[in-house]
């Protein structure tokens, strides 16, 4: 079953960027996985997904890994009392019934340790760990560095 | 009765009157002092990419439009400076009464990574200027914005830094105008400068 909607997945999408593919696993999908290009390879990359639990039962998104970066971490840019700071989130919870965006301004991926330079067009594997579905890896578009989001006909942003 | 009725019209018309000698006397009072308490000259004297000191006053004449960030970070640095890029290409022939300033509030790792190649990258317009330590602190007082370097082993080298996230406007005279908060969109920056050129 699973394989069947990963499969008509990437078929209905595959005209399109690879930002807007879905892929599914259990009662989550994955989709509109993107990155910005980067200034070199010394500075953190950032990466942004949204995801959403069909399902009843909570989950959470607990690590991401990428051949891309030698320490992907998930943070949260906070902004209270004027003050922008970026914890690093142990887990993005993902609670049934809804869907959860790392996206500009709130949580994010954050790879450190990029093995080289992010350029616009490239994509690379990102694996998501979740605390019950288990991993999936979806492909990372880069999109330039002053994208806002991918252009999805079917993205919500 | 008719003796009651115009006590009440000549109590009404006092209460009219002190109301009204008292928004005269104090409101434009109350005004002057807000204007005063906010008319503020923010300065800096920093060091730009090629370690020519560059200070607020060779901008006077020109709006500055000004933002504290580092360039390891990955989310709200990135977002701004897109915005005030885009706000650069739509503001065309304006463009050169706007001067975009990022003052880096990480200035030993910046310089080691690049000023100059990271704030091309959004926009050639946008001029990056790191200091020293102590000309960053001064710099960053003076627009009254705070800043923090945070140990923190989830981030590259050991630490971030936590900051006011604000893009600043300084008038052609100097004077500090407004703040945009984190988020504003780069369009109603544009129509804000637009109204002021």
């Amino acid at each position: 079953m699973n394989h069947f909607l990963l499969a008509a997945a990437l078929t209905l999408s595959a005209p399109a960027a690879m930002a807007c593919e879905t892929v599914a696993i259990g009662d989550l999908t994955v989709e509109h996985a993107w990155s910005k290009a980067t200034i070199g390879a010394g500075r953190p990359g950032v990466f942004y997904v949204e995801i959403t639990n069909t399902g009843s039962t909570d989950d959470a998104l607990v690590g991401i890994a990428t051949p891309a970066a030698g320490m992907p971490m998930l943070h949260e840019t906070v902004v209270q009392d004027g003050i922008a700071s970026m914890p690093h989130a142990m887990s993005i919870p993902v609670p049934a019934g809804q869907s959860v965006q790392l996206s500009p301004g709130g949580y994010h991926g954050m790879l450190m340790g990029l093995t080289t330079a992010l350029k616009e067009g490239d994509s690379f594997p990102v694996t998501l760990t979740f605390e019950k579905a288990g991993e999936v890896t979806v492909n990372v578009d880069v999109l330039s560095l002053r994208a806002e989001g991918p252009d999805c006909a079917d993205a919500g942003q | 009765m008719r003796l009651r009725s115009l006590q009440i019209i000549l109590w009404v018309a006092a209460t009219a009157a002190v109301l009204a000698f008292a928004a005269v006397r104090w409101w434009p009072a109350t005004d002057d002092t807000q204007a005063a308490a906010s008319v503020f000259t923010p300065a800096f004297a920093l060091a730009d990419s090629e370690g020519r000191i560059r200070t607020t006053d060779e901008f006077r004449g020109k709006f500055l439009l000004v933002f504290f960030g580092f360039t390891s970070c990955p989310d709200v640095c990135p977002t701004t400076l897109s915005e005030v890029a885009q706000v650069m290409d739509d503001l065309g022939s304006d463009a050169g009464s706007v001067q975009p300033v990022f003052i880096s509030i990480d200035p030993e790792r910046d310089r080691r990574l690049g000023l100059a190649d990271y704030t091309k990258a959004f926009h050639p317009a946008i001029l990056g200027l790191a200091g020293s330590e102590a000309e960053t602190q001064a710099a960053a007082a003076s627009f009254k914005i705070f800043y923090e370097r945070e140990a923190d082993t989830a981030s590259q080298d050991g630490y971030t830094m936590a900051h006011s996230p604000g893009l600043y406007l300084i008038g052609p005279d100097g004077a500090w105008l407004r703040q945009f908060t984190y988020g504003t969109p780069a369009a109603e920056i544009l129509s804000d400068l637009q109204s002021r050129l």
